[in-house]
């Protein structure tokens, strides 16, 4: 399967010479008496870097092979994290280095979406909250219910995070894992 | 059935780019009619078009909305007119963007006894005063950036100039359709200065479109287009007034369009008939919207056009 540059918009997933690329931005260029193209911008999948590149829009762009799993996330090994398929129990490792920031939100059996480029693991998106506990912070000043003020807290995997002066050691609270963000203070058990 | 009440809002807060817009109508029209230049109307739907190789006529009925009203305009200099403006829509099938859109005004003049260079100096007068006008000085800032359309600021390149200087060839020696429009909008565009207006003049004789090649050097046209900020603003010729040229040319540009999948167009044979008599002349089309939209501060055409679909 090959698309034609009339389908490129953001978000769409190509590959060019073997690697895959989402492209982040585009836009349509016409000079004067010339042939249309889209001017866009894309992200290599597997490295994360981003480049310029100008279709024509006559070009065919291939298609990746990409596919999509619910995995649960099983243990960390070294630098290396693996999810398991709960039901074939088919096992994927992913580098620390591909996971990013999101390898702080991991807990164990979180179900996440691992995404397969030619059947081999690429990258992983975890739900967009997960609920952790804090393991580190200053005592919390009672009463003080202000949102605006943020002290530094830990959380169990050594991430830091700004969350309110109210909240305390063993509080859990949520966490937005797009942007690694205090979201609010949940009760637990 | 009355509009949802979400279109009339939307349209009451476009309420100052109506008013720029009619302000910027009303100095292009004084402009000209100042010069003794005489404002004409065409058609808006046409029998043919001029074929070109990468401009797709959008279809009516058993006819087109004009891509242009440059080959009524040119019957019209062939009958004797001197000094002709037209400001009027004009329709692009499939152009949609940040700087196109399907539907747009252009604005045309043209000079018989005249060529491109005469053109030039009309569309510096014209620039700085549409500025004036408009913003009440030759200089201002478009989206936080300082821009000038002092006539002294102008500056011009050649394409070869150009082409040699950003993308390391000279599309004039060995001309090469796919390369020059990529190197153009990847290399040379962005590599040229942002704040004042710009001239790429003298194209590839394969790029001349409806413009005559130098007397002295068949390889180029006499053709410029001007930028501003990376924007392509207009387009312009000394004309070309051989009807046996005009002709071989639109051939060729239908010959590339079925190369590329698309419909040949008919000739305009009346078009064609009257070049012979045509005088030696100058002309151009420049893009109203994307004038307006430095003008008004807008970043895309979507600050301009109220009624954008889409």
């Amino acid at each position: 399967m090959a698309y034609t540059a009339a389908d490129l918009r953001k978000g769409l997933k190509i590959e060019l010479e073997g690697i895959p690329y989402e492209v982040t931005d585009f836009e349509f260029v016409k000079p004067g008496k010339g042939q249309a193209m889209y001017k866009c911008r894309i992200k290599n999948m597997l490295v994360g870097s981003t480049m310029d590149k100008t279709f024509r829009a006559v070009d065919k762009i291939d298609q990746p092979n990409i596919e999509s799993k619910t995995m649960a996330f099983s243990y960390k090994e070294g630098d290396k994290y693996v999810f398991m398929d709960n039901k074939t129990y088919e096992q994927v490792e992913l580098h620390e280095g591909v996971l990013g920031d999101q390898r702080f939100f991991l807990l164990e059996d979180l179900e996440c979406e691992v995404l397969f480029f030619n059947h081999r693991a690429m990258s992983v998106t975890l739900p967009s909250f997960v609920i952790k506990e804090i393991k580190e912070t200053e005592p919390g000043a009672r009463g003080n219910t202000a949102t605006n003020v943020l002290k530094p807290a830990k959380i169990d995997t050594g991430y830091e995070i700004g969350v309110p002066i109210f909240i305390n050691q063993g509080d859990f609270i949520r966490i937005d894992t797009r942007t690694g963000k205090y979201v609010e203070r949940v009760k637990q058990g | 059935m009355r509009p949802p009440p979400a279109d009339s809002d939307a349209l009451r807060a476009q309420r100052r780019v109506l008013e720029l817009r009619a302000k910027l109508n009303d100095a292009i029209r004084r402009f000209f009619r100042e010069r003794g230049f005489l404002e004409v109307d065409t058609p808006v739907v046409l029998p043919a078009n001029a074929p070109e190789t990468n401009i797709d006529a959008v279809p009516a009925g058993a006819c087109w909305f004009r891509t242009s009203p440059e080959l009524a305009m040119k019957r019209l200099l062939a009958s004797g007119c001197d000094k002709i403006f037209q400001l009027g829509p004009v329709a692009r099938a499939g152009e949609h963007g940040r700087w196109h859109h399907p539907e747009f005004t252009l604005l045309e003049w043209y000079r018989a006894d005249a060529g491109y260079l005469e053109i030039l100096a009309d569309a510096k007068a014209l620039l700085a005063f549409v500025a004036k006008e408009i913003r009440g000085a030759t200089d201002f800032t478009w989206q936080g950036k300082p821009v000038s359309f002092a006539q002294e600021l102008w500056d011009k390149f050649t394409v070869s100039q150009a082409f040699i200087q950003h993308a390391g060839w000279d599309p004039a020696q060995k001309f090469d359709p796919d390369r020059f429009d990529l190197d153009l909008v990847t290399r040379v565009e962005p590599a040229l200065p942002a704040d004042h207006p710009v001239v790429l003049i003298d194209y590839p004789a394969p790029l001349a479109a409806l413009a005559r090649r130098k007397p002295d050097d068949p390889a180029r046209a006499e053709r410029w287009e001007l930028y501003l900020g990376g924007v392509e603003l207009a387009n312009a010729y000394s004309e070309l007034t051989d009807p046996a040229e005009q002709r071989a040319r639109f051939i060729e540009a239908n010959a590339a369009r079925e190369k590329r999948g698309e419909k040949p167009y008919p000739l305009d044979e009346t078009f064609l008939a009257a070049l012979a008599q045509m005088p030696p002349s100058g002309g151009i089309a420049l893009g109203v919207d994307r004038l307006l939209m430095i003008l008004a501060d807008a970043d895309s055409l979507d600050g301009v056009l109220p009624f954008r679909n889409g």
